[in-house]
């Protein structure tokens, strides 16, 4: 077959829930290709009929209707009237005939060639329902199959017969669906604009003219005198029948569809009242078990995507496939499996803090840094060797922790620092010590474990911080115990399992066998950029299969209409849609599968805000920013973190409400006719397939943008102007970070390394806390990464260092989310001015939220003087309430 | 004028007439609410709205100010 020549399209149109995509997928074998309408949010798929070449199968938005006044309606009707397919396959719900053959009355005055294929044939049966389709045929003047999409019967042979249909471009008589008067007057409509639109066309442009459709009379622009004409003719009518010309027209379809189905349907007389379904939902959307089964589902939900199977797999993704590398499940080696590994891994780790610590004694004893025989090093060797064998003999450095006279504070855990200088403690007898971290707790950031050598302290690991281990009793760092530490071999995990090793590793055993240089560009791109950039980008994918994997089957399963049932009341006060629930709870995960949860909306409106406010609930990276300052400065309470949370529902509260009413968002409020589909079991291919696509655009179109993001934010932050790589205190990011640190002066952090750090958060939120602790480590020369943190803040703003902080906080919790997230809501708002428009309205309620925070703070809380930073803050306030409390302005929008 | 907001659940009413105009009259009509239509009020959401329909023999949810639009006479 030549290329040349024209692809025949065959279009498949249909209500919501028609099994419309099922039958897509069959069809196509899921090779589609999934996009927007141009201008517009709304899907588009199309792709080729895998059993005849050339042949294309374009998918329709599910539509109920013709009408001009949803976005996809619109996309539908034009499509069809402009591109004109050479075949309609309209698919119809045969359990619910009267309702989907309303769409089969309009679509079959376009005059296209056209198939009706009936489907849930198996379901019918079942139920003893018998559609006549020969009779159906006669009526509607279409070929008319009965087809089972779920089971994949008859699909195929329907297509064929739309395809033959196509070839022969035979279209049916029109059927007699109006009466009297109207048929009279949409004669004569048809009449006046003969010579005006193609003739095929000429039924379905005179039902426009005469419901006055605004879509169809700006296209055919038609004369003053011949829409007069047109005019009088409708207005007899409505007087006659004394109803609106849009009433009358859909009154009478619906008449004319009564009869088609009470000649070709016969219903089997039901024995109870209630289907299966009618039995599911008595019990979902019960008045009492609704609120707790709704919250039964979520937490499950939330709970396998977020907390368990979601962040396992994240955390595989991040330590495993882009880590270290990992375990193939339920393998073991020679050693044992898994249990062995982590002993032995353990084993190793306490190890290697002995040799350490009697490193650090014998260099101090020595009154030199061993390093110096360097020469000596072999290839894995540490760089220490003891060239003073008598004086190794006389180090005994002991961990006691109840030597009081020492003072040793570096004996203690670092992570137990941070709390002793919070407290104002430098050293404690072993009870002491017990009291302290039993009455501490995790505060304290170690535990008491079982040791090697009896009761040891062990840090809580954290993020990518591995458990250390501390014996209680004492281990002796003395030269005997050193060379035993020594003879520790680091466990291989070849020999605990099917040990596969990371990405990283294998791009640093390739590095290493092409000689590249470990501190070169190409190093820098391909560790720093790709790997840790893309890298991020590819750890979240896991989970968000798994979001998607429940949204697909709440969705497919009908469940996703009940939450907007239920939830429908408490989101429609603030602009939302009861279907926002999903998005803003997924968020408190991660943001970006919380965004593309917003597709589920079928509204733009609603979806549009949704996706500016579902990320103000803090997600699971801003939780580490949480996690670093709450105890660095409100002493760990629990009340601090959950105020941020409450401060997130009050962003998106309030915000729903100030940005219902400014003019993207105003006008009518969205109808809210929601169909209620039957419960069915979801077929698991449409649940992988629906799970897949999304999936895939995610990958496909965030990927290759944050690639792109990550090696320019990469480059400024490793180079400086002169192209030299160099640390990020010399680098570009740092001289872009002194030129803005004045718009931060407000907010009590002015300086390069509070701007740094709230750059750094776009690439992930939780690097703000690796910025952080690394610019902040040489201002302050004891105590732990919260102690620096405590004395960057001090120079930050010594007079209030604490309200900085919180301003810092907030700003960074509240700003607009990451980069992948940011990316991905410029693809899911539909256009770059929507995505503008909302990093814009983010950047705005982070830096007022932050403002407001440290400016009024310091005014009324510590009782500072009134300045223009209290002015300004007051005037925010103003604003922020009078744009949410004034009345929304009338007339304003379209 | 008796609405269908005012009909009780588990009531079947007959419809006699959609006020209201725009998108959200047009759409209701569309999904099958039209002049004659018996409509059965099935519930009401846990929180008191929207309320669920039965009509033409399938489930619609729609606001109760939307029900409000409907004017509705006894079956």
């Amino acid at each position: 077959m030549s290329t040349s020549e024209k692809k025949i399209v065959i279009a498949l149109a249909g209500n919501p829930n028609c099994g419309k995509t099922t039958l897509f997928n069959s069809l196509t074998g899921g090779t589609e290709y999934v996009g927007n309408w141009p201008g517009v949010t709304v899907e588009k798929k199309d792709g080729p009929f895998k059993k005849h070449d050339g042949v294309v199968i374009q998918d329709l938005p599910g539509i109920y209707s013709l009408s001009p006044y949803s976005k996809e309606e619109v996309v539908a009707r034009n499509y069809l009237v402009e591109q004109s397919p050479d075949v309609i396959l309209n698919i119809v719900d045969g359990t619910n005939l009267e309702r989907n053959l309303y769409l089969t009355t309009q679509l079959m005055e376009l005059g296209l060639p056209m198939v009706v294929a009936v489907n849930m044939a198996d379901v019918l049966k079942k139920a003893g329902d018998v559609v006549d389709v020969k009779k159906l045929s006669q009526e509607l003047h279409c070929p008319v199959v009965e087809i089972s999409a779920l089971k994949e019967e008859g699909s195929l042979a329907a297509a064929e017969l739309a395809l033959e249909l196509a070839k022969s471009g035979k279209t049916g008589e029109l059927p007699h669906v109006y009466k009297g008067s109207v048929e009279h007057a949409v004669a004569h409509i048809e009449e006046s604009i003969e010579d005006k639109v193609p003739a095929h066309h000429l039924r379905w442009f005179a039902i426009k003219l005469f419901e006055r459709d605004s879509v169809a009379q700006k296209r055919l622009s038609l004369p003053g005198d011949v829409m007069a004409h047109i005019e009088q003719h409708v207005a007899d009518c409505e007087k006659e029948l004394d109803d609106d010309a849009e009433s009358i027209i859909t009154n009478q379809r619906y008449a004319y569809i009564a009869t088609v189905v009470g000649m070709a349907v016969k219903k089997k007389a039901r024995k109870g009242n209630l289907t299966t379904s009618d039995k599911i939902d008595r019990v979902v959307t019960n008045r009492w078990l609704a609120l707790p089964i709704f919250a039964a589902i979520i937490w499950i939900m939330y709970y396998v995507s977020v907390t368990t199977v979601g962040t396992w797999l994240t955390d595989w993704a991040n330590d495993g496939l882009f880590g270290d590398g990992w375990f193939l499940a339920w393998t073991s080696g020679e050693k044992g499996g898994r249990e062995a590994w982590d002993e032995a891994s353990g084993a190793f780790a306490e190890a290697k803090a002995r040799i350490a610590a009697f490193q650090e004694a014998y260099s101090e004893a020595a009154g030199a840094p061993a390093e110096a025989a360097e020469a000596e090093k072999g290839e894995d060797a540490p760089a220490f060797v003891v060239a003073d064998e008598a004086l190794a003999a006389t180090i005994t450095r002991t961990f006691r922790l109840e030597d009081e006279e020492s003072g040793e504070v570096t004996n203690y855990p670092e992570a137990l620092q941070d709390l002793m200088s919070e407290k104002g403690v430098d050293s404690f007898s072993r009870e002491e010590l017990l009291a302290f971290v039993a009455e501490n707790g995790e505060a304290a950031g170690v535990k008491l474990a079982e040791g090697k050598d009896g009761p040891a302290l062990e840090t809580i690991p954290g993020e990518s911080k591995e458990a250390e281990s501390f014996p209680l009793a004492g281990f002796v760092a003395d030269y005997g115990s050193y060379q035993e530490a020594l003879e520790v071999e680091e466990p291989e995990p070849s020999d605990y399992g099917v040990w596969v090793p990371g990405i990283p590793v294998l791009a640093e055993k390739a590095f290493a066998a092409m000689g590249i240089p470990e501190d070169g560009i190409a190093h820098g791109i391909v560790f720093d950029a790709i790997i840790g950039g893309v890298g991020t980008v590819l750890g979240f994918v896991p989970q968000i299969l798994i979001v998607f994997l429940f949204l697909a089957f709440l969705e497919d399963c009908g469940y996703m209409a009940r939450i907007a049932f239920i939830m429908d009341r408490i989101f429609r006060r603030f602009g939302l849609s009861g279907k926002s629930f999903i998005p803003i709870m997924v968020g408190m995960g991660c943001g970006v599968p919380a965004i593309m949860a917003t597709r589920t909306i079928e509204q733009e409106r609603d979806r549009r805000m949704t996706i500016m406010l579902t990320t103000y609930l803090p997600c699971g990276a801003k939780a580490a920013i949480i996690a670093m300052f709450v105890p660095a400065f409100f002493g760990g309470s629990a009340w601090a973190a959950t105020a941020m949370y409450f401060l997130g529902i009050a962003v998106i509260v309030f915000g729903g409400i100030a940005l219902k009413k400014t003019r993207p968002f105003l006008g009518d409020p969205a109808p809210f006719v929601m169909e209620l589909p039957a419960y069915h079991w979801p077929s698991l291919r449409g649940v992988l397939i629906h799970t897949w696509e999304r999936t895939k655009a995610y990958m496909v179109k965030a990927g290759t943008l944050i690639f792109a993001a990550s090696v320019v934010l990469w480059f400024l932050m490793s180079f400086n102007w002169r192209l030299s790589m160099v640390g990020l205190e010399e680098s570009i990011l740092h001289d872009i970070g002194v030129c803005f640190a004045w718009i931060f002066a407000p907010l009590g952090f002015g300086r390069w390394e509070g701007a740094v750090a709230s750059v750094t958060a776009l690439i992930a939120k939780e690097q703000a806390t690796a910025t952080l602790a690394m610019l902040a480590e040489p201002v302050a020369a004891v105590g732990g990464t919260l102690a620096h943190v405590r004395a960057l803040f001090g120079e930050f703003s010594p007079a209030y260092p604490v309200l900085a902080a919180l301003s810092f906080m907030i700003m960074n919790l509240f700003d607009p989310p990451c980069i992948v997230a940011i990316m991905t809501t410029f693809r899911e708002i539909g256009g770059a001015r929507w995505g503008w428009f909302a990093v814009l309205f983010q950047i705005l309620v982070g830096y007022c939220l932050a403002l407001v925070t440290y400016q009024l703070g310091k005014w009324v809380v510590y009782g500072a003087s009134f300045g223009a930073g209290t002015a300004a803050a007051i005037v925010v306030v103003v604003l922020a309430l009078f744009f949410i409390v004034r009345p929304a302005p009338k007339g304003a929008a379209k | 004028m008796k609405t269908l907001r005012d009909v009780a659940v588990g009531e079947t009413a007959k419809v006699k007439k959609l006020n209201g105009e725009g998108a959200v009259k047009r759409r209701i009509m569309d999904m099958g609410i039209t002049k004659g239509t018996a409509v059965t009020v099935r519930k009401v959401a846990p929180l008191g709205d929207p309320i669920e329909l039965t009509v033409r023999g399938y489930e619609l949810s729609i606001r109760k100010d939307d029900a409000a639009l409907i004017d509705v006479e006894e079956e």
